[in-house]
C-alpha cells in the first residue's frame, strides 16, 4: 500500500448495530454512501468481532478488553493506521480498551495471550464526527448539490462521544461543537440548546423504560423549545431511544412531538444529493419527509 | 591542650531510659576517652534542677565542652546552650546527642538501644572536642516595615506596627486599599456591614503619621536581608497628580468610556476609564485605566505621546484645578527606593473564576449563574443594584435561588483539593441576606459537609436553616441548564437517596479561594517557599505560623491559605508583633551558624572557583558574587560570598561546593569527620 492511499484509506469497523440487516442499518448505509462521494475510502476490517460493549464490559473486564483490542490489531494487520467506528459505543470501547492495556502491562500480556496477536499501539480510533471534520469539510463544500431551507437542527451528541473526556479527548464534554459545525457546513441552522450531552437512557430502554421515557422526553422537549425541527444524532442507541420511543413518550406526556431524528450522515448525504432511500431514511419510525423536503438543488 | 568534656545523659522520664541503659551509656562515655572528665545521668535534664546541675558542674569541674545526651536538638539545644552561657562557657561548645527521637523511640530492645546510644554519645564527644567558640552575629536594623497588600490583613498589620510607633510603608497594586473585604456586603457571624467596619480602618491608615501609602504601585524588587531590605517600588502611572487632585469627581462624570466592567463590582456593574473604584476608596482620587481609555488607545496605535492625541480630552478639560491641572496624560511609571527592616506579605487571594472547569454549571455562559463575590456585590448597598437582589440577566428579583457549595474546593479531580474554609459560612450568610431582602423567596443550598467550626459559627448556620428557612440538601449538583428564563438545577440529595431538580431563577457558586495568579512569581522574587496550590508557606504550621522561610519576612492573611476575616485579623496582628519584636532594637543578634566562603592570602585569594553552584542550591538567595580586585582596580577573580543576614545555616552550599571552599560554622569538615571517624564500623 503506498503512503498516498494509506492516508485516505481508513479501516471501517461497523459493529453490531449498524452493519447490514441490523437495527440501525441506515446509519451504516449512509456513512458508506457519503464516503463513496467525498471519501475517505472506508474498507471493512476483515473478520471483525463484537466490541465488547453492553454485557461484556459490565461483566468481564478482560473479555471486553480482548474483544475490543482484537479489532484494532486486525486493523493494523490489514495495514490501517486509523479506524472509523461510527457507533460511539464501539469507538468508546475501542479507545478505552486501548487506554486500559496501555496502562496495565499485565492486562496487555493476558489479552495478547487470549487474542493470539500482538496489540497494536499505533492505530487511532475515530468516531464519525472526527472523520468528517478531519477529512471531509472541504469536500462537502465542493460536492454539495442540495441545500436545506429553514432546517433547524438540534445536534445531539449523547454521552459516549465525549465521555470519559480524559481518555477520549474529543471536543468539549459539556458543550461539544463538532456536529454543529457540520450542520452549519451543509447550510442548516444549528440551534443553541441545552441537552447536547444529556443521557438518553441508553441500554435501559428495555429494562427500565420509565426512566428512558423521562430522559428522552426532556431531550425532545429541549429541542422543540429551542426551535429545532429535527434532531441530528451520531449514535444508534440515541437514535433508537429518541425515534422508536417517541410515540410512547408522546402518549405518556400527552404532547405531540413528531420530531424527526436523523443521523448526521443522512443529512450530509441529502446535501450531496443522494437519494433518501439509499440513505435508509425510509427506515425511521418518525417520518423524515419534513427534513428531506427542506433540501432543494443549489442553483449554479 | 585537650578539652575537659562533661557528658550528661537524660532519662527523659522513661522515654529514653526504658530502651536505653543510661547508666551504661554514661559509663562507656568515660571509658577510653581521656577528654571526658565528668559524666552523670539525670531524670529530666531540661528541668530547672537539671539545668542547675549542668551549670554547677561546668563551674565545679571546669568543663569547657558539654555533651547533653537527650532529645532532639530542635527541642532543647537552645535551653542547654543558654544554661552553659550562664555558667560562663561559650554556648557553642555544647552539643546534643539525640538519644530519644533517633534512638529510644525507634528501637524496641535495650541492648540495641544502648549500643547505638554509646556510639551516638561518642560521636558527639569527638565533635565537641573540635568545637570552636562562636559569637552571635550583629546585624543593624532599619526600623521601618514594609507591608505588601492593602486588604484587611495588610491594613491591620500596618496599623498595629504604626500604633506601636514604628514607621510603615504600605504598597497596594490596586488604585485603592480595601481589598476583598471592602467588596463584601455583611460579614458573618454578626451580619454587620463590612464597609462600616472596614472604612474606619482605611481612614485611620491613610491619616496615620507613621504610615506612608503607595497605591497603584507594585514591588519591583526586594534585595538585602533581615533588618536591611532594599525595596524598589514601581509607582504605576496614575495619570493623575495625587497632590493636586481634590477628588472632585468632575473628570469621571464626563468620561465617555462608560461601559468598562468594574473589577470592584466583579463585572456586574460598569465604570468609566478614569475612575475611583468605589465611593469610599482611599485615596479617593482617580486613576486612568490606560488599557481602555480612548485617548491612550489612540496614542498607542499611532505611537505618539498621549498628550499629543486629541481624540478625547474631556477629563482634562473638566478638571477645575488651576493653573496646573491635576491630570497628566504623559505621566510615566516611577521607581522609588525604600529601606526597611521587616516585611509583611499580605497579598491576599483570588476567587476561582476559571469557568471552563465547570462547564456543567454554565458559569460564564449563563448570566444568572454567579459567584459568591458577585453575590456580595449584589447584596451590598454600594453595589450595582444598590443592595437589591436582582439577577444580572433581566433585573428580576429571584424567587428561587440555589447556592452550590464547594465549587472548585474539595475537588481534586477538577479544582483544588483543599477546603476554602469560608464558603459554608458565607453561603449561610447569603441565604440570610437573601431572605431579609426577599421575604417570600426560597433558598436552596447544596453542600458536601457543613464546616462551621468557629465561635458562634455553628449557631449562625443553624439559624440560616432553622429560622431563615433555607433548605439544605446534602449532595452535589451535576448540571445546570436553561429552560425558558429559568435555570434547571439537577442534583442529588444523598440523605434521601433521590435525584433533585430545582427550577431556579438564579444560582450562586461558592467558588474556591485561590492563590493570586502571580503568587508563584512573587514568592520566588522574595525567596519565600510556597505549597502546591501556590499559597505561601509558613515555617512551621503550628509553632511558627506567620514566619516565612525568609528571615524578616512575615505572612498575614489569605496569601498563606484560605481564611476568614477574624482569622486574618488575628494573623495580621501576630505578624505585626513579630515585626515589632524585630524592630525593637538597633541591632539584631543572629545565630552564628552560617556558611562562609574562604578567603586566603595572595596569590590564591580564595579557593572558590566561581562556579556558583552554591548560588543555585541556596533556598534563601544568600549567595552573592564578589570581585576580588587588585590595587589598580582590575578584577583578579570573581568568587562567591555568603550574605550573613540572609544565610540560615542549612549547609546546602557547603555540601554542593566542588572545591571545598564553603564552610558552615559549627559544622565544619573537621567536626563532621571527627564524628564519622569515631564510629566503629563492623
Amino acid at each position: 500500500m503506498s503512503e498516498e492511499t494509506k492516508k485516505t484509506k481508513i479501516g471501517y469497523y461497523p459493529g453490531c448495530a449498524i452493519t447490514k440487516c441490523s437495527t440501525s442499518e441506515e446509519y451504516g448505509t449512509s456513512v458508506l454512501g457519503v464516503s463513496r462521494v467525498i471519501g475517505p475510502e472506508l474498507v471493512e476490517i476483515d473478520d471483525w468481532n463484537c466490541c465488547g460493549a453492553s454485557s461484556a464490559h459490565a461483566t468481564n473486564h478482560k473479555l471486553s478488553t480482548a474483544l475490543s483490542v482484537r479489532n484494532i490489531s486486525l486493523a493494523e494487520k490489514d495495514g490501517y493506521d486509523e479506524v472509523l467506528a461510527p457507533c460511539p459505543m464501539c469507538s468508546q470501547r475501542l479507545i478505552v480498551s486501548q487506554d486500559d492495556v496501555e496502562n496495565d502491562e499485565k492486562l496487555r500480556e493476558e489479552v495478547e495471550d487470549a487474542i493470539e496477536m500482538p496489540i497494536s499501539r499505533n492505530v487511532k480510533v475515530s468516531n464519525y464526527l472526527e472523520i468528517v471534520k478531519n477529512y471531509s469539510m472541504d469536500e462537502i463544500a465542493e460536492k454539495q448539490k442540495k441545500k436545506p431551507e429553514g432546517l433547524k437542527i438540534a445536534s445531539y451528541y449523547g454521552c459516549l462521544l465525549v465521555r470519559p473526556p480524559k481518555i477520549l479527548k474529543f471536543d468539549d464534554p459539556e458543550n461539544p461543537k463538532t456536529m454543529d459545525d457540520i450542520v452549519k457546513a451543509i447550510g442548516a441552522e444549528a440551534v443553541d440548546w441545552e441537552f447536547k450531552t444529556n443521557c438518553c437512557g441508553g441500554g435501559f430502554t428495555l429494562s427500565k423504560p420509565d426512566i428512558v421515557i423521562k430522559l428522552t422526553h426532556d431531550i425532545l422537549e429541549g429541542a422543540i423549545d429551542a426551535g429545532a425541527n429535527a434532531i441530528a444524532v451520531a449514535c444508534p442507541m440515541c437514535h433508537a431511544n429518541l425515534d422508536m420511543r417517541q410515540q410512547a413518550i408522546e402518549k405518556e406526556y400527552g404532547r405531540k412531538f413528531n420530531l424527526p431524528i436523523v443521523y448526521i450522515s443522512e443529512l450530509i448525504g441529502l446535501a450531496l444529493g443522494l437519494k433518501p432511500k439509499d440513505l435508509g431514511m425510509d427506515k425511521h419510525f418518525i417520518d423524515t419527509d419534513s427534513v428531506i423536503d427542506t433540501f432543494s438543488d443549489i442553483e449554479k | 591542650m585537650s578539652k575537659k568534656i562533661g557528658v550528661f545523659v537524660c532519662h527523659c522520664g522513661t522515654n529514653i531510659s526504658a530502651t536505653v541503659d543510661v547508666e551504661k551509656v554514661a559509663e562507656e562515655a568515660k571509658k577510653n576517652n581521656p577528654g571526658v572528665s565528668y559524666t552523670t545521668t539525670y531524670k529530666y535534664m531540661c528541668s530547672d534542677p537539671g539545668q542547675k546541675l549542668l551549670r554547677d558542674k561546668i563551674k565545679e569541674e571546669g568543663l569547657d565542652g558539654v555533651v547533653v545526651a537527650a532529645c532532639s536538638p530542635k527541642m532543647h539545644e537552645h535551653t542547654f546552650r543558654n544554661a552553659s552561657k550562664k555558667a560562663g562557657m561559650n554556648p557553642y561548645h555544647v552539643e546534643i546527642s539525640n538519644l530519644r527521637e533517633q534512638c529510644s523511640w525507634v528501637h524496641p530492645d535495650k541492648p540495641t538501644g544502648t549500643e547505638k546510644s554509646v556510639d551516638l554519645v561518642r560521636m558527639m564527644t569527638e565533635k565537641t572536642r573540635k568545637d570552636k567558640s562562636l559569637n552571635p552575629i550583629k546585624v543593624p536594623v532599619t526600623r521601618k516595615a514594609l507591608v505588601i497588600g492593602g486588604g484587611i490583613a495588610g491594613i491591620q498589620a500596618a496599623l498595629d506596627i504604626a500604633d506601636a510607633g514604628q514607621e510603615v510603608i504600605m504598597v497596594e497594586r490596586e488604585p485603592s486599599i480595601g481589598g476583598h473585604m471592602a467588596q463584601l456586603s455583611e460579614t458573618f457571624p454578626t451580619l454587620d456591614c463590612s464597609q462600616c467596619i472596614m472604612t474606619p480602618k482605611m481612614v485611620e491608615l491613610a491619616q496615620h503619621e507613621n504610615i506612608k501609602l503607595y497605591t497603584w504601585s507594585e514591588i519591583e524588587s526586594v534585595d538585602g536581608y533581615i533588618g536591611n531590605f532594599d525595596i524598589k517600588i514601581r509607582m504605576k502611572a496614575r495619570s493623575v497628580d495625587l497632590d493636586l487632585c481634590t477628588g472632585c469627581s468632575s473628570c469621571w462624570q464626563v468620561c465617555p468610556c462608560k461601559k468598562i466592567k468594574s473589577e470592584f463590582d466583579m463585572g456586574l456593574g460598569n465604570r468609566t476609564a478614569i475612575y475611583v473604584p468605589f465611593p469610599q476608596a482611599i485615596p479617593s482620587k482617580p486613576v486612568i485605566d490606560r488599557e481602555n481609555c480612548i485617548l491612550m488607545k489612540d496614542a498607542r496605535k499611532r505611537n505618539i505621546k498621549p498628550n499629543d492625541s486629541k481624540v478625547c480630552r474631556k477629563c482634562l478639560d473638566s478638571c477645575p484645578i488651576a493653573p496646573v491641572k491635576a491630570i497628566d496624560y504623559n505621566q510615566v511609571d516611577e521607581i522609588v527606593s525604600e529601606k526597611v527592616g521587616a516585611i509583611v506579605v499580605a497579598t491576599g487571594y483570588k476567587e476561582l473564576d476559571d469557568t471552563s472547569m465547570y462547564g456543567e454549571y454554565g458559569a460564564g455562559k449563563y448570566k444568572d449563574v454567579i459567584t459568591g463575590l458577585q453575590f456580595e456585590r449584589l447584596a451590598s448597598a454600594s453595589g450595582p443594584t444598590e443592595g437589591e437582589i436582582q439577577r444580572p440577566s433581566d433585573g428580576k428579583v429571584p424567587e428561587i435561588i440555589v447556592f452550590i457549595q464547594c465549587v472548585g474546593s474539595r475537588d481534586p479531580a477538577k479544582g483544588c483539593s483543599y477546603c476554602s474554609k469560608t464558603c459554608c459560612m458565607y453561603t449561610a450568610k447569603h441565604t440570610m441576606l437573601y431572605k431579609h431582602k426577599v421575604h417570600d423567596g426560597h433558598a436552596f443550598v447544596f453542600y458536601i459537609d457543613i464546616r462551621c467550626a468557629g465561635k458562634d459559627y455553628e449557631e449562625f448556620s443553624m439559624r440560616a436553616i432553622e429560622e431563615e428557612g433555607a433548605t439544605y440538601l446534602r449532595g452535589r449538583v451535576s448540571r445546570i441548564y436553561k429552560k425558558g428564563d429559568k435555570l434547571v438545577v439537577l442534583g442529588a440529595d444523598t440523605l434521601t437517596g433521590s435525584a433533585v431538580e430545582i427550577e431556579a431563577d438564579m444560582v450562586v457558586l461558592a467558588s474556591a479561594m485561590k492563590a493570586q495568579d502571580d503568587a508563584e512569581k512573587f514568592a520566588q522574587r522574595l525567596s519565600i517557599q510556597y505549597n502546591k496550590d501556590k499559597f505561601l508557606s509558613e515555617i512551621h504550621p503550628k509553632l511558627k505560623p506567620v514566619e516565612s522561610s525568609s528571615a524578616g519576612i512575615f505572612l498575614a492573611g489569605t496569601c498563606q491559605g484560605p481564611k476568614d476575616i477574624p482569622e486574618t485579623v488575628a494573623q495580621a496582628g501576630a505578624a505585626a508583633s513579630k515585626v515589632l519584636a524585630l524592630l525593637s532594637a538597633d541591632e539584631l543578634e543572629r545565630e552564628p551558624v552560617i556558611a562562609k566562603v574562604d578567603r586566603l592570602p595572595a596569590p590564591i585569594y580564595s579557593t572558590c572557583i566561581g562556579c556558583f553552584y552554591c548560588q543555585r542550591v541556596c533556598p534563601y538567595g544568600a549567595i552573592e558574587s564578589e570581585d576580588i580586585k587588585a590595587r589598580d582596580g582590575s578584577t583578579i577573580k570573581t568568587v562567591a560570598r555568603v550574605n550573613e543576614g540572609l544565610c540560615q545555616g542549612c549547609g546546602l552550599c557547603a555540601a554542593t561546593c566542588r572545591s571545598k571552599s564553603v564552610e558552615l560554622a559549627g559544622f565544619n569538615d573537621e567536626q563532621v569527620y571527627a564524628e564519622i571517624n569515631s564510629v566503629e564500623f563492623n
